[in-house]
């Protein structure tokens, strides 16, 4: 369409490295759930063993396929930066997104630290546009990093009076 | 009407017209008359079942009466304020500047004496319920005054906001002269944009609308006959109906059901269609609204605010498309679009002659480009994408059916018959790819997309509020991306999916300037 431009860079600031391990916890976590399920099936019946130690076998290699690969790779990918006009976000790890929005669009900015990304240190930011579909969310951040985020965007959106939607 | 202008600072509380106390008890009657009719049938057993029932029609008719006595309603310069409930009192207010919508309605009862429910919108697009309003109901021209008041009369820091899309002179000074003209305003001056021709009825058989109907009485009445005990074959009619079925050959059969269900379909959905659509009007009023008026026997007019505007869609379902037909519907924040987008309000044109929905998208939008701009493909690589999936969801089911047919011995027909998916699936593919398109024109972002109902978005480009550059795995790849623009209006998000990595960054320079020029290679930060 318009003069062929540079090509889109990826955001400047990486998460915090303890996002890792979160990641690695949070994972490990759900597969562990899944596999005491089969244990548990596998003590409870009597015959067709082998099919369920076959399962069980399976979920084994994919749990550590996942838990190994999945956090490094998402720590790699996850991404964020600010402008003065614009907040830049990049997420994922198979599937990947960049999520970009105008200072002036943003309604709110809010951050959560579930129980588990407590213990890790960790914060999650989520800025709102009005647009229901369009929030970003940088996962994973250090907690005064995150702070310190949320006071720049406040302090940036209230220069703005606009009706942003 | 009566609160024109500036109405005092304490507005006296109104209620609702007295005639709706005709109305609420039949209407409680008729919501509890699933509840009545089980007292009736439960009582049947130890003779007290005519009582009940009664007093059950007594308490549901009082409640319908409370109603009107305990409904109040006012408003302020400020405020739309309405109070009720007996034990549980209730005040509800919505502040006047955030009402975006309204919305006059009838039932037939309500038709017959002359009265109107309006619905109050206030555009939390994100919410079902979205904290609006209700007054059900007022006579109806207190109803249509009521909406002229709140929507062409505000109070004066409403436009103050500058939202992007609002025409001219609502900057902060043009807001205190726009008051002051408010005031001397002539009545608002309304212009037809489209009304219905009856030759558009010839569409409605292609829009289907008559399956969810016929689906459901079908699952009512099997559902009642089970409840009876009945058996449909004992009932003499149908008894012999299915007997005559019964005595023919299988093939005629097979054509008598379809062309049986084909019939049904045709006439319930040309049911729907009248019922809906029967005297469909759009306008535009001086006063910067859009009105939608329709319905044969419940009549319903909704009012769309042109400064939240932020677009039209126009969407062909496929049978609609071979006949040559196309619906238009409003994307407008504080208006939802999507399942039931006609019970939503976001309709500006009913299933009519496609020329005719493109004549009135552009007339709404006020320009002609986004309906008449070259859509740029999205290429070879694309269109690979849309038979890849197609193709691999048509083998998996074939597959699973092969599978189960071997399992359980089932005749070889019927894996071959599932065989057929595949060229459908390609077909499908086929059309998927051919719909895919894109456009940046002056004004609007516009993106048309899919098959069995393929959508022409057209949003204007202040109406966008962000963009998402998505790649999955095998997107990435392919070097494509697929883009979309959030909005707070419509559908929310409009994706341009599986463009060129760099024409999807192009697109965004174009429809956005400069927007991405901080997270540029090489660009200074």
């Amino acid at each position: 369409m318009s003069a062929p431009a540079a090509d889109l860079r990826p955001p400047r600031h990486r998460v915090s490295p303890r996002a890792v391990r979160y990641w690695t916890a949070r994972a490990a976590g759900g597969w562990a759930a899944v596999l005491v399920a089969q244990v548990v099936w596998l003590a409870l019946s009597s015959s067709g063993r082998s099919w369920h130690v076959l399962a069980l076998v399976a979920t084994l290699v994919l749990a550590v396929a996942h838990v190994t690969v999945m956090p490094r790779w998402r720590y790699a990918v996850h991404r964020w930066e600010t402008a003065p006009g614009a907040v830049y976000t990049q997420s994922g790890w198979f599937d990947q997104e960049r999520r970009i929005a105008p200072i002036a669009r943003i309604q709110t900015v809010d951050t959560e630290r579930g129980p588990l990304e407590q213990i890790f240190g960790l914060s999650n930011v989520t800025v709102t546009t009005a647009s229901a579909a369009g929030a970003l969310e940088i996962k994973g951040l250090d907690r005064e990093v995150a702070d310190r985020l949320v006071d720049e965007l406040t302090a940036a959106t209230q220069t703005d009076a606009e009706d942003a939607t | 009407m009566t609160v024109a202008g500036a109405p005092p600072a304490e507005a006296p509380w109104r209620r609702l017209s007295p005639r709706m106390l005709l109305v609420h008890p039949v209407q409680e009657v008729v919501r509890a008359a699933p509840a009545l009719l089980g007292l009736l049938i439960a009582g049947s057993n130890n003779g007290h079942g005519n009582l009940w029932a009664l007093a059950g029609v007594a308490i549901a008719i009082g409640a319908g009466t409370l109603r009107w006595f305990t409904t109040r309603f006012r408003i302020t310069p400020e405020q739309i304020q309405v109070r009720r409930g007996l034990l549980r009192r209730q005040l509800r207010a919505v502040s006047r500047d955030r009402v975006r919508t309204v919305d006059v309605s009838a039932n037939p009862l309500q038709r017959l004496l002359g009265l109107a429910r309006v619905t109050v919108g206030t555009g939390r697009s994100d919410r079902n319920s979205d904290g609006g309003l209700r007054l059900d109901g007022l006579d109806v021209a207190e109803a249509g005054g009521l909406r002229d008041t709140l929507l062409h009369d505000r109070p004066l820091p409403a436009d103050a906001d500058g939202a992007p899309a609002s025409p001219a002179g609502t900057t902060p000074g043009g807001a205190l002269a726009e008051a002051a003209a408010a005031l001397t305003r002539p009545a608002p001056k309304e212009t037809e944009i489209a009304r219905l021709r009856p030759a558009w009825l010839r569409y409605a058989p292609f829009t289907l609308s008559g399956i969810v109907t016929v689906g459901a009485i079908a699952g009512f009445a099997l559902n009642a006959a089970n409840d009876a005990h009945l058996d449909p074959r004992r009932v003499g009619p149908l008894g012999d109906l299915g007997d005559a079925l019964a005595a023919m050959p299988a093939a005629g059969l097979v054509v008598a059901v379809l062309a049986a269900i084909v019939i049904v379909v045709v006439l319930f959905s040309t049911g729907g269609y009248v019922l809906a659509f029967w005297g469909y009007r759009l306008t535009r009023h001086s006063g910067g609204t859009l009105h939608v008026t329709r319905g044969l026997l419940s009549t319903r007019a909704t009012t769309i605010e042109e400064r939240r505007l932020r677009g039209v869609e126009l969407s062909e379902p496929l049978l609609l498309r071979w006949a040559g037909g196309a619906r238009c519907v409003a994307i407008a924040t504080g208006l939802r679009v999507g399942r039931g987008a006609e019970r939503g309000g976001s309709l500006l044109f009913p299933p009519g002659p496609r020329g005719e929905a493109r004549r009135v998208a552009a007339e709404v939008l006020r320009t002609g480009d986004p309906l008449t701009a070259p859509l740029t493909p999205h290429g070879p690589r694309a269109t690979r994408r849309r038979f890849t999936r197609a193709l691999s969801a048509g083998v998996a089911i074939v597959a699973a059916v092969v599978v189960l047919a071997a399992v359980a011995h089932w005749p070889t027909w019927v894996w071959a018959v599932s065989a057929a998916i595949l060229p459908a699936a390609a077909a499908l593919a086929a059309d998927r790819a051919r719909s895919l398109g894109h456009a940046v024109t002056a004004t609007a972002l516009v993106t048309r997309v899919g098959s069995l109902v393929r959508r022409r978005a057209m949003l204007t480009r202040e109406g966008i509020i962000g963009v998402t550059l998505q790649r999955s795995f095998f997107q990435r790849r392919a070097g494509l991306t697929t883009l979309t623009a959030t909005t707070a209006a419509g559908r929310q998000a409009y994706a341009v999916p599986d463009v060129p990595d760099a024409e999807a960054l192009a697109v965004c320079d174009t429809a956005m300037p400069g927007l991405l020029d901080p997270f540029r290679a090489g660009a200074a930060s």
